[in-house]
């Protein structure tokens, strides 16, 4: 039992499956971004080599701030988006959940951004002080569509918050993008995790052009690979959660496994076109388009959920 | 330590350091990034932040006012971080060489591994500085 838990954090599901596959994902984003502009684009291992390299350089702390917040807060973010990960994965690939619900994993998904927010403070840096107040606001921002989004599948299953309840409906009815509920909720859960992980058009943390690189800036060597790497964890654990919550999980077996890839790389690729077909929103905007828009609309997929259609 | 260098061969992220140009050296670094020459094929990436820069691109005569800031970002930049001499005039002085305000020995301020000639130099020699570079990394 114990050693089925650590090999579900520490390998399969979890940490070394995530990361490898975060890194993949990170170079299919660098990749067709680069294609997108006429471009050839980095080699297939440019992000691993990134990583090595910027764990091999030299830490530098600041002198004013925080330190022990400084180095904390990528080290968690990194913790908590393996949990993440585990909880996600072991549900859509075992039908385990590593004991966690949709609750619990909302709630690190949150926690994930409020380290975001710690780790920009605690430098003292004016520019990483801006993009963390930005992140707050980011997250003020789509959270209230997403958790709405998310309500749809536990409302269709039947008022169930675990995994395992969401993945029996849908095997049982067919997916939920399919419905009319599910669809909607499905594009407004898109969106929202677009800005959950500061992607472009919804980059107004890191915004380079006019904060340099937000909460980051003052992340050098390992702290700033464990930040890269967090980033392209993310890559994974939301595309899986989609598939988790909307298109109906990942079956191993089979053909399921050319089916589960498919879908994995489709919303992948989805997320990267909005990426790259979008110039970044104020931050004004963003709250503007995800409180205006997307919550009635998201409200709208609920009560349709509750409808049953 | 191989093994490691081969790794920053492959990702070498640059800073841009302008050392008071004339910014003509500036926007033919930005040519690198653009889909003729695309750098980003052998891992090279510009930054905007110096603690993740791998290599400062240093442009401009670096003069009495800028020379101390210049000192700075390189102690800011994690080590190891590599320095390249974008253009005449961190390389020789250019026309300023003997102006009031021109740091005379630039070495003392920045330490140059790689100097680029060429006023501005074109992006294929600017290129070919980073291979020569990468070229001892890889020993």
């Amino acid at each position: 039992m114990t050693a089925q838990i650590l090999f579900d954090f520490f390998v399969f599901p979890g940490i070394v499956f995530t990361a490898v596959l975060g890194l993949l994902a990170g170079w299919v984003d660098r990749k067709v971004s680069a294609r997108f502009q006429y471009r050839v684009g980095p080699p297939l291992f440019q992000n691993f080599n990134d990583v090595f390299k910027l764990l091999g350089k030299e830490t530098i702390l600041v002198k004013t701030g925080n330190r022990w917040l400084f180095i904390a807060a990528p080290l968690a973010g990194f913790a908590v988006l393996s949990l993440a990960a585990t909880s996600v994965g072991t549900a859509l690939f075992f039908g385990r959940a590593a004991g966690m619900d949709l609750i619990v994993l909302m709630y690190l998904l949150m926690f994930y951004s409020v380290l975001i927010v710690l780790g920009g403070a605690s430098p003292g840096n004016v520019f990483s002080s801006l993009g963390a107040g930005r992140e707050v606001k980011l997250l003020l921002a789509d959270e209230l569509p997403f958790i709405l989004a998310c309500l749809v599948p536990v409302v269709r299953s039947g008022y169930k918050l675990d995994f395992g309840a969401i993945l029996a409906y849908q095997a049982g009815h067919g997916m939920l993008v399919a419905s009319v509920s599910g669809a909607v909720a499905f594009v407004v859960a898109l969106l929202a995790v677009q800005a959950k992980m500061a992607l472009p058009p919804f980059h107004i943390p890191e915004a380079e052009t006019e904060l340099v690189a937000g909460p980051f800036i003052e992340y050098g060597g390992p702290l700033l690979a464990f930040w890269k790497l967090n980033q392209f964890m993310m890559l994974v654990v939301f595309p899986f959660l989609l598939i988790l919550l909307f298109w109906g999980g990942f079956d191993l077996r089979g053909l399921g496994l050319l089916w589960g890839i498919l879908k994995y790389l489709l919303i992948l690729v989805l997320i990267i076109i909005i990426k790259n077909t979008n110039p970044r929103v104020r931050t004004d905007t963003a709250i503007a388009f995800f409180w205006k828009y997307l919550s009635p609309l998201a409200l709208a997929a609920v009560v349709l959920a509750v409808l049953g259609v | 330590m191989g093994w490691y260098n081969r790794r920053l061969a492959k990702s070498l992220w640059v800073f841009h350091v302008s050392a008071s140009p004339c910014n003509n050296c500036d926007i033919e670094i930005l040519d690198l990034l653009t889909p003729r020459y695309d750098v980003e094929r052998f891992g090279i990436k510009l930054v905007g932040s110096v603690r993740h820069a791998d290599v400062l691109l240093v442009t401009g005569v670096i003069n009495e006012k800028v020379a101390p800031r210049v000192r700075r970002l390189y102690e800011q930049a994690p080590k190891p971080v590599f320095v390249v001499g974008i253009g005449t005039c961190p390389t020789s002085g250019c026309c300023f060489k003997e102006s009031y305000n021109t740091v005379q020995r630039r070495e003392d301020v920045i330490p140059f591994d790689v100097y680029v000639e060429g006023c501005p130099p074109k992006p294929e020699a600017m290129i070919d500085a980073i291979v020569k570079l990468v070229g001892v990394l890889n020993g």
